[in-house]
């Protein structure tokens, strides 16, 4: 590396975790005003890495400094003393607290008897000025977006006078748009000298956003490369270590009958995420993929087709008959349901794996009689799904929390597509909210092609995703949503990027 | 030296926090020994002879087992569906009047049935007592999201309150010279003996069994899978199909009906009529025999044992050596905390480096 001194030095990190290897020598350097992007599969070792510089973990081998001076280890407050901010995932902000607040919150010692609320309000303002972050410092952060909740995030490092910002995953939780608009701020920061460390495992964003790439593959630094030269395929083999497969749009052959049909479809007002007069079909053999910025209605959307929301007005059916807001009748009648949080709906995380592998199907004939499950039934289909979907982690008995984020999607999808023996194989419907989201490209492929398969099959699929990318590889048809309202699906090859685009803010 | 957390509790480490938990009980008693200038050893040894040392401690503190048993039934299913349930204390006076409503010699006779009709509608009706009371506070939190923490525990006191008031009004016993005390059970309806010369009762079998089922329930069956996943993700459960409201109506009525049978048990095997003591917090005690028991049926019996044999053994010890029976409070107070402290550290380590 050319240019001024590092302003960050790894040398050497090593982490276990019992057997696990979780960093290997890893060493790494910061240049001042450098955007380093921090490249790696799930459970790759980023987030270790990570934790061990901000002083939640103590490596095992290794030293850090920045900027010149040692970093005693495990202590979070050193850190933060030498410059080091960090951007978490998931946010720790309190949603009941004003901006101000969460900014403020823990800066101030607990004996000074007023809170300097004038000089911080000036403060924030200041930071905020400097690096191109307008808040409103009295809104409520329950309020705000996921964009702007990122924001106050930024600027709670900045307010703490970070000179080196980590952010873990910044675009994972944000819109195109909103992450459009990370890109820029990131480019004002490090114009006014911050260096930034940017962990992602979405090769377009990393390209898009730092100078250097450094690779992380089984707690090993497998490359480190200049951003200018580097493709997104040399990028992929070294984070999986072998060529991948990206899935190619294949078109639908001729679509079938309709499955499912909703006709003038409206939730209840008043609440956020809602339809209003939603009209939608769902054939067989197709799949029709639905973009928009989230927040839009999306969740009620895939909610009353998997059978948890009920339906003010307009009519539902499905092979043309109506059904009651019963998730047990639309899993009978054949619905495969992927929801958008696994963690916090799509599995149990405390019960073992098998429980949850049977769990929408518990009340069938297949693993219940007389309301005594049949464990030893219930069991073989729970290694059915984890054979023939490749979970892999902990086996059926481990708690489900244990799964990383791929093998505990593969497990809903497999619940999901996988009928118990005897019954008929392939679901009439798919329901699939957000079905990649948080997972690295090898899940990513996967559950992509089991999409395809399944449409192949002769299932229709109902793919809502924020992901533009994925709509416009998987969609035959594609719908946008804005304000609740869904536009009419068309053909995939009638669409632009730029007109799904426009779609999505409302203008079509 | 650092302080990590493990990715899995080891059973070793489990195994030694037990033994921790019990060794640090027993140090911090030793201290309120001392401090009433009794010595250390006697006193735990008289406590544990006092407990489990012959046939008749023995049978004292299985005696004192079967309310604590039930109770610590009832918060056990209640928690594992993350219904806190605190109002046991009210649902036990609530089967116990209950019981006596229906079984008790009202104008000096009683109900004039047969008692294999009389005995199952005492035992009903004490449930469905117990279980009424709970389901109140269930649908409130269900449909409105009222804090059940708060509602059953107020209920409690109405309910002592009411009985207070049935004891000095329409069930006062006429011949007990002025105290409130209801009117007894009919002699036909009381439990039999388990061994003669005790005050073992057959009440001891029905926990035991109850204990069993409510193991098998919660393991073997739907309705058992719909309890745990509502506690442990109530959205979740939704989502795969489960009555979230459905299940929690059903652990409303078997954790009350838990909490009024043990009431109905104690009247009908040990006091033969309700009064306002009857009952020594075995609701709240329940409460931490369910903790202490990591809300498993079956070491709930165990937790149950063990606690009523700290009480029953330092009633005794107490009479022999003169330390007050507040040193039976502390160890089952103590025991709870170190329990909770001691599973928690399992699943830490200790790095040296």
């Amino acid at each position: 590396m050319t240019g001024p001194a590092p302003v960050l030095r790894l040398s050497g990190i090593t982490k276990r975790f019992g057997a696990l290897v979780a960093n290997d020598a890893v060493s790494l350097e910061l240049g001042a005003g450098e955007v380093l992007a921090l490249l790696g599969e799930n459970g790759a070792g980023k987030s270790t890495l990570v934790s061990i510089l901000f002083g939640h973990y103590v490596a095992d081998a290794g030293s850090i400094e920045a900027f010149g001076r040692p970093l005693p280890p495990g202590q979070p407050k050193a850190s933060l003393a030498a410059g080091i901010g960090m951007v978490h995932q998931h946010f720790t902000l309190a949603d009941n607290l004003s901006v101000l607040d969460n900014v403020v919150l823990g800066t101030e010692p607990l004996w000074q008897p007023f809170s300097r609320r004038r000089e911080a309000r000036a403060k924030l303002a200041e930071v905020a000025g400097r690096f191109g972050l307008p808040v409103d410092p009295d809104a409520r952060v329950g309020s705000l977006s996921v964009g702007e909740r990122q924001r106050v995030e930024i600027l709670k490092a900045l307010y703490r006078g970070a000179r080196i910002l980590i952010l873990d995953e910044p675009t994972a939780v944000l819109t195109p748009q909103e992450s459009e608009a990370l890109f820029g701020t990131l480019g004002q920061m490090v114009a006014r000298g911050l260096s930034i460390v940017f962990i992602s495992h979405k090769l377009g964003e990393v390209l898009r956003v730092s100078n250097r790439i450094a690779v992380l593959r089984a707690g090993k630094l497998v490359a480190e490369a200049s951003a200018a030269g580097t493709t997104e395929a040399q990028l992929a083999q070294w984070m999986v270590g072998q060529a991948v497969a990206v899935p190619v749009r294949r078109p639908a052959r001729q679509p079938g009958d309709v499955v499912c049909a909703i006709e003038d479809v409206s939730t209840p007002a008043g609440v956020r995420d809602r339809l209003d007069a939603v009209s939608l079909q769902l054939r067989a053999g197709e799949i029709v993929a639905v973009a928009g910025v989230s927040g839009n209605g999306q969740v009620a959307l895939a909610e009353l087709l998997s059978g948890v929301r009920r339906a003010v007005s307009g009519t539902v059916r499905l092979d043309g008959t109506s059904l009651p807001a019963d998730p047990a009748r639309w899993v009978e009648r054949g619905v495969a349901r992927v929801p958008e949080d696994r963690h916090a709906v799509g599995v149990i995380g405390d019960l073992p794996v098998w429980e949850n592998a049977v769990s929408e199907r518990l009340r069938t004939r297949a693993f219940s009689r007389a309301s005594v499950v049949r464990r030893a039934a219930a069991r073989r289909h729970a290694a059915r799904v984890v054979e023939a979907f490749d979970v892999r982690g902990g086996g059926l008995l481990a708690p489900t929390r244990s799964l990383s984020g791929g093998n505990m999607q593969k497990l809903i999808l497999g619940r999901a597509l996988l009928a118990p023996e005897g019954e008929a194989a392939t679901p009439r419907l798919i329901v699939a909210h957000q079905p990649t989201w948080g997972l690295d490209i090898g899940a990513v492929a996967y559950v992509q092609q089991q999409l395809i398969a399944a449409r192949d099959a002769g299932a229709a699929v109902l793919l809502i995703s924020d992901d533009l990318d994925e709509v416009m590889t998987l969609g035959d048809r594609i719908a946008v949503m804005h304000h609740g309202r869904l536009t009419d699906a068309r053909r995939a090859d009638d669409w632009t990027r730029e007109g799904i685009g426009l779609a999505m803010a409302g203008a079509a | 030296m650092r302080v990590e957390k493990r990715l899995q509790p080891s059973p070793a480490a489990l195994a030694l926090a037990s033994l921790g938990a019990v060794a640090f009980t027993l140090l911090v008693s030793s201290v309120l020994v001392l401090a009433a200038g009794a010595p250390v050893g006697r006193t735990y040894g008289l406590l544990l002879q006092g407990a489990f040392g012959s046939v008749f401690a023995w049978s004292e503190t299985l005696t004192r087992a079967v309310p604590l048993l039930l109770t610590g039934l009832a918060a056990a299913v209640a928690f594992r569906a993350r219904l806190f349930n605190i109002g046991a204390e009210g649902q036990l006076y609530a089967g116990a009047l209950a019981a006596v409503a229906v079984g008790g010699m009202h104008g000096g006779s009683g109900f004039a049935a047969p008692t294999w009709i009389l005995f199952p509608a005492m035992v009903v009706a004490a449930a469905l007592a117990g279980a009424l009371l709970l389901l109140g506070p269930t649908l409130l939190k269900a449909r409105l999201g009222v804090d059940e923490v708060v509602t059953t525990l107020l209920l409690n006191f109405i309910v002592l309150l009411f009985v207070s008031a049935m004891l000095d009004g329409p069930m006062k016993d006429p011949g007990a010279m002025g105290w409130p005390q209801s009117v007894a059970l009919q002699p036909e309806l009381e439990l039999e003996r388990l061994v003669q010369g005790t005050r073992v009762h057959s009440g001891l079998g029905v926990a035991l069994v109850l204990a069993a089922g409510v193991w098998a329930l919660l393991r073997y069956t739907v309705a058992g899978f719909d309890i745990r996943a509502v506690g442990a993700n109530a959205r979740a459960a939704a989502f795969a199909g489960v009555p979230v409201t459905r299940t929690l109506v059903l652990v409303a009525l078997l954790s009350g009906g838990l909490a009024g049978l043990a009431g109905a048990i104690e009247v009908a095997g040990r006091t033969s009529y309700v009064t306002l003591d009857m009952s020594p917090g075995y609701g709240y005690s329940g409460i931490v025999i369910a903790m202490l028991a990591g809300l498993h049926p079956l070491g709930v019996a165990a937790a149950a044992v063990f606690v009523a044999g700290v009480l029953v053994g330092a009633d005794s010890m107490s009479r022999a050596i003169g330390v007050p029976t507040y040193l039976a409070d502390v160890i089952v107070a103590v025991s709870l905390l170190s329990v909770l402290v001691a599973t928690l550290a399992a699943q830490y380590r200790l790095r040296l480096r």
